[in-house]
């Protein structure tokens, strides 16, 4: 774990429950609006958090700020170290063939070898040479996963990742990323502003609005047969209303 | 945030009538009537035969060749305004079996290679220093689009009083007109390089050499070779001015002369042959594109 004074802060770190992020009191505004007004979240190791809002009400903003690509927030925060990112767009290199890309910023020696490792979980080993212009909406968001992956991440962040997606490539990429998680357990943060998506994946489901936390729930959905479940509906209608829907 | 589609599915379809609450099982036709229009479908019948591409494009070029010819043997116009192609070609061969055309044209290599490739070099450098570092912007481009809007010919009474009226000049004069269109380019491709993507290489763990590296001068290449054509036009066009000074060789040496003795046969070989490196480099550059540029066609390599 890395700690990421926003303020300073000497954070108590509790072992007992290995978080693997920690977030108190966070703020952020942008020209005197304010974005996120004090967000209290902490998120266990292995963990699959889904966070739901509005469009702009501020979950990717938390995740800019997680990942550190946005320092200007206030409060205390407390992220796992080995943490990757899986973006909206794909943002592969297009000047970097498949493989290269998944080992970007690699320094060990055996780079190459685990990116095809991580290729093949995702089942694009036989594309590691193409470049990034030749793959399909899909198949490039499945070598962000791959890239993501293969650094062994304790948390992994996914803003969208599936948005720009079709709908039916949407559900193979919903089975592929559950598999990956049971095989690599890191805790995820899952942005999304789709109900569905985040019932069928997530433990916890968390809602953002007004700048606060305002939902946190566990999912109680069997997430096998999610669809058929008698809870699914309940649970979706409790998240569109406090989403402003129904 | 774009549009989802998926969200789509989250709204309340039940609002939507159903046969089952009794509506009607189809909606009644329009009252008015729909024009239909056959479309004429051809199959795969269209295929005709392909000339190569190579000769389609070669073709314009040698029937104006031909028609000059032709105007020129049947004497409709006077000789010594405007020669014929075969006469060019005569000339081109005697000017070569005495080794003349020779030596005009390696003097003009000579300074337009040394001219690319400093001015080239400089350019980029410049335009690295510029793109990369906050203090660079600040040092090099406020000063270089300053003198950017000076003509660069212009320059050329400087250069003459600070290096006399050798090759250095000449060279100089080259040098200087192709470092702008390499700097301009090249400094805006490095800082249009998508930030999305220099985001996601320091999400990745890049270090700062490494996102120059991988990241910001890869994605600078292609806006570098649209300087790098720009440049080549430059450098052609600044070599005639600059052998107009003082020069004893050189291809913009030889139409001068030819235009004194009014020799209009010599003065279209010169220009044929700006022509000819001028078609040269432009293919060297799409060469080039074809390698660097590898990725956007999409091959897929070996």
């Amino acid at each position: 774990m890395s700690i990421l004074p926003l303020r300073s802060s000497e954070a108590a770190f509790e072992r007992a429950d290995p978080l693997a992020v920690r977030i108190k009191g966070l703020k952020r505004a942008f020209d005197g609006r304010a974005v996120l007004d004090g967000v209290d979240l902490d998120v266990r190791a292995g963990e699959f958090v889904a966070l739901l809002g509005r469009s702009g009400s501020g979950k990717s903003t938390i995740l800019r700020i997680l990942c550190g690509f946005d320092t200007e927030a206030d409060g205390e925060m407390q992220v796992a170290r080995q943490r990757s990112i899986v973006f909206q767009e794909p943002r592969l290199q297009p000047w970097l063939r498949v493989l290269d890309n998944v080992t970007l910023g690699l320094r060990e020696r055996d780079a190459a070898e685990r990116g095809r490792a991580a290729l093949d979980e995702v089942g694009l080993l036989p594309r590691a040479r193409a470049w990034p212009v030749t793959l399909s909406g899909g198949e490039a968001q499945r070598v962000g996963l791959a890239r993501a992956l293969v650094r062994e991440p304790d948390l992994l962040l996914l803003d969208e990742p599936f948005g720009a997606l079709d709908a039916l490539t949407r559900l193979r990429m919903h089975a592929l990323l559950r598999t990956l998680c049971e095989a690599h357990r890191p805790a995820v943060i899952l942005v999304t502003h789709d109900v569905d998506e985040a019932i069928t994946l997530a433990d916890r489901i968390l809602v953002l609005s007004d700048g606060r936390i305002s939902l946190d729930i566990e999912n109680r959905v069997s997430q096998r047969s999610a669809r058929t479940d008698p809870v699914f509906e309940e649970q979706r209608a409790q998240l569109l209303t406090e989403l402003g829907v129904r | 945030m774009s549009p989802n589609p998926a969200t789509v599915t989250s709204l309340p379809l039940a609002r939507l009538p159903s046969i089952a609450e009794g509506a009607a099982p189809s909606r009644p036709a329009p009252d008015k009537p729909v024009a239909l229009e056959d479309m004429r479908l051809s199959g795969s019948r269209r295929v005709r035969r392909q000339v190569p591409q190579p000769l389609l494009r070669l073709a314009a070029p040698l029937g104006f060749l031909a028609i000059w010819q032709i105007v020129a043997a049947l004497g409709l116009v006077d000789s010594r305004s405007l020669t014929s192609p075969l006469a060019v070609i005569e000339a081109a061969a005697a000017l070569w079996s005495v080794g003349d055309l020779q030596r005009h044209l390696l003097a003009s290599l000579y300074r337009v290679v040394w001219g690319l490739a400093l001015g080239i070099g400089s350019g980029l450098t410049l335009a690295i220093l510029a793109g990369l570092f906050r203090w660079g912007e600040h040092v090099v481009d406020s000063s270089m689009n300053i003198v950017r809007m000076v003509p660069v010919i212009a320059l050329l009474p400087l250069i003459i009083v600070w290096m006399g009226i050798g090759e250095p000049a000449k060279i100089a004069l080259i040098v200087l007109g192709v470092t702008f269109p390499v700097y301009m380019n090249s400094f805006a491709a490095i800082r249009g390089v998508d930030q999305k993507l220099v985001e996601a290489g320091q999400a990745f763990g890049l270090s700062r050499w490494g996102l120059v590296r991988r990241v910001i001068l890869p994605g600078a290449v292609p806006g570098f070779l649209v300087g790098l054509r720009w440049a080549l036009g430059a450098a052609w066009l600044l070599l005639f001015f600059a052998e107009q000074i003082n020069a004893d060789r050189g291809i913009g040496y030889l139409i001068n002369q030819a235009q004194a003795w009014n020799r209009t046969d010599i003065i279209i070989l010169g220009l044929v042959i700006y022509g000819i490196f001028g078609f040269a480099g432009d293919q060297l550059v799409r060469l080039i594109e074809r390698f660097a540029l590898s990725w956007r066609k999409g091959f897929q390599g070996a």
